[in-house]
């Protein structure tokens, strides 16, 4: 999957308009100086050499260098990656923590007021845009009512370099016991991981009812009721717990999604994570960073989905690996 | 000692409607019976005929959302359908159990058997300490002739049969007075169903328990029940005790399906059936509703709906044939 998904990012860029040597030099640098700066970046090859030079180096785990800056591709990407993670993090949580709740709420008292009330919220929040959600929640939450602020991971006045170690700043703060600095990370966090968490948490609303639905139907739940289990210990124990083996497959298949709202949300929040370290470096066509960037999202995207398959055999007996 | 009661279970005058969006689907209509302690009760029809709805609702579990319309259902004089929700918790599975048409989806696919039997002890009896509850599921597994070492194992890795003794455990395990058993053998083959009417006879002796047999196989109804009531369309058509029934049947829907079983002692070139098929219960046509199959219909049958009248001490129909006749 990332070899296919890394060929095809390859070509698109060579194919698509602009380089990064014109990025670099601006339309009016003389044709020589243009000639002689491609030559250096390698890019006077053919297509298929490059992508030969690009894959031998990557097989040693080689993501290449910037083609713009003096740096590794690595390095950007290892100081971004934990901004991203922290706000998927969060924002996984959140949706999942508004979704699975509403779900089962909504399925319990199916076609009432609260169920399509729940249905709405559900279908309204799937079809707004993530950065559109994003700046509401900043003229509402950050600009009205001044209760969040708007960018950034931290205030300009908290000290990164005193505690940034790992780039995790939530862990980077506990461990040393900066109280007042994770305070400050967690309050930068709000309102990207909201906007995140709200977006996505409309797919699961549905998922969750719709299995709900399905599994409280069920033969072993009327069963259990006939025993004298008690109601609620019936739906989550029993009917939830059946509900979530689909709600995990459909985990693993949101996960690209999530990292893409992740990219509009970063973009919207200024949040200094790979999203927007890629939307930056296609503007300046650097073709390895995008390139390693990708890598990683795909990475991370075909791990999701292997710890989804491993979950199923945790929820579910009837699976062995 | 107290006096023991003969009448465990009382129906009265039971209806129950789903309102669904074409009408109301009268599922169960004007029924009344009553259950003996230690009796064994068939409740013979055709599928749909409103008797799995009248099983549940001896719970309150009836499927949402039907609805009671009238009536009552007393167990030891204490009317179920307006007992408050923990009442009703308790009285599930501790006073009247039930075992389910299929054993193979009745069963969580996540829980283990030994998961299913605690739960079920946890709920009745909190104080019951962990050892003393699994002695008693042990003891249990026993009498249903189940290995130990079954406990940790899940739904899906025991047989139908056993899924099925299972399910009768746990139906038991907190000593109720009464069983409802909802077409119990329906998903089973003919061999497990012989052994499933064995345990359950002989479960009926030691836990001396009552049992409703809602079936539509008059066979296993003739096997184990003392009494058997018929039910067509909603309502109760006859009532009787086996021997009467299978004897003397007095209403012509009796002796009709009694009829529609094969017999391997007659040279039958085809099986015997009865022409037509069970009314819409949503436009419930006047009079009594079998009058549209019957062959013995006279006029009255189509005006009015007969009521469920004795005719001798044990044996109690409701049909305008006899009525007549009796002036």
């Amino acid at each position: 999957m990332v070899f296919v998904m890394l060929t095809l990012v390859f070509v698109v860029l060579r194919v698509m308009p602009g380089d990064p040597v014109s990025a670099m030099l601006g339309g009016h640098a003389p044709e020589k100086v243009i000639q002689q700066k491609k030559a250096d970046l390698g890019l006077n090859k053919p297509i298929g050499m490059q992508y030969l030079d690009y894959m031998g180096k990557l097989a040693h785990l080689d993501l290449g260098e910037s083609m713009i800056f003096k740096q590794k591709v690595s390095q950007p990407i290892l100081e971004k990656l934990p901004a991203t993670l922290e706000l998927t993090f969060f924002g996984l949580l959140l949706s999942l923590g508004i979704g699975i709740p509403l779900g089962v709420f909504a399925a319990r008292r199916r076609r009432s007021g609260r169920d399509y009330g729940a249905r709405l919220y559900a279908n309204v929040v799937y079809c707004i845009p993530v950065f559109w959600m994003g700046l509401l929640l900043q003229l509402v939450f950050g600009i009205f009512l001044g209760w969040f602020p708007i960018a950034g991971r931290t205030s300009p006045r908290v000290e990164v370099s005193a505690f940034s170690k790992t780039g995790f700043y939530i862990v980077d703060t506990l461990r040393i016991g900066n109280f007042a600095a994770f305070g400050d990370v967690m309050w930068h966090l709000v309102l990207p991981s909201v906007t995140l968490g709200i977006v996505l948490s409309g797919i699961f609303v549905r998922l969750t009812r719709a299995n709900m639905l399905d599994v409280l139907k069920s033969d072993y739940i009327l069963a259990a009721r006939a025993r004298g289990v008690p109601e609620r210990r019936v739906v989550y124990n029993h009917g939830l717990r059946n509900a979530l083996i689909p709600i995990v497959t459909m985990l693993g298949l949101q996960f690209a999604l999530l990292l893409a709202g992740a990219i509009l949300t970063e973009s919207t929040f200024s949040w200094p994570g790979m999203g927007r370290l890629l939307l930056e470096r296609i503007y300046l066509r650097d073709y390895p960073v995008i390139q390693g960037v990708i890598v990683v999202y795909t990475l991370f995207v075909s791990v999701i989905s292997l710890v989804v398959d491993l979950l199923y055999a945790a929820i579910d007996p009837r699976v062995k690996y | 000692m107290p006096q023991l009661e003969k009448t465990i279970l009382e129906v009265q005058d039971l209806s129950i409607a789903y309102p669904i969006t074409i009408g109301v689907v009268r599922a169960v209509e004007g029924v009344s019976f009553t259950l003996d302690d230690g009796e064994a009760l068939g409740l013979v029809g055709e599928s749909g005929c409103g008797k799995s709805t009248l099983g549940l609702s001896i719970l309150k579990l009836h499927r949402p959302p039907g609805r009671v319309t009238g009536g009552k259902i007393l167990y030891r004089g204490t009317d179920i359908l307006s007992m408050s929700d923990r009442a009703l918790l308790k009285m599930r599975g501790q006073n009247i159990s039930m075992i389910f048409q299929n054993p193979l989806t009745s069963l969580n696919p996540l829980f283990t058997v030994e998961k299913h039997f605690l739960e079920t002890i946890h709920f009745h009896d909190a104080s019951m300490p962990r050892e003393r509850a699994r002695a008693a599921v042990g003891k249990m597994l026993e009498t249903l002739g189940i290995e130990k070492k079954r406990l940790k194992e899940y739904p899906h890795q025991l047989s139908g049969g056993m899924r099925q003794r299972i399910m009768i455990g746990l139906a038991l395990i907190m000593n109720p007075d009464i069983i409802i058993a909802d077409e119990p053998t329906t998903s089973l083959d003919v061999i497990v169903e012989a052994g499933f009417t064995d345990l359950l006879m002989s479960l009926r002796s030691i836990y001396k328990l009552s049992i409703i047999l809602i079936t539509h196989n008059l066979g296993l109804v003739a096997e184990i029940a003392d009494r058997i009531a018929v039910m067509y369309a909603g309502r109760l058509m006859e009532v009787a005790t086996t021997e009467e029934i299978f004897a003397h049947p007095l209403h012509p829907y009796t002796q009709g399906l009694i009829a529609c079983v094969p017999n391997i002692l007659v040279d039958q070139k085809e099986l015997v059936t009865m022409p037509g098929s069970p009314p819409d219960l949503v436009d419930r046509p006047a009079g009594c509703p079998f009058a549209p199959r019957c062959p013995q219909v006279i006029p009255i049958c189509r005006q009015k709906t007969p009521a469920l009248i004795q005719h001798a001490p044990s044996h109690s129909a409701a049909c305008w044939l006899y009525r007549q006749k009796e002036g």
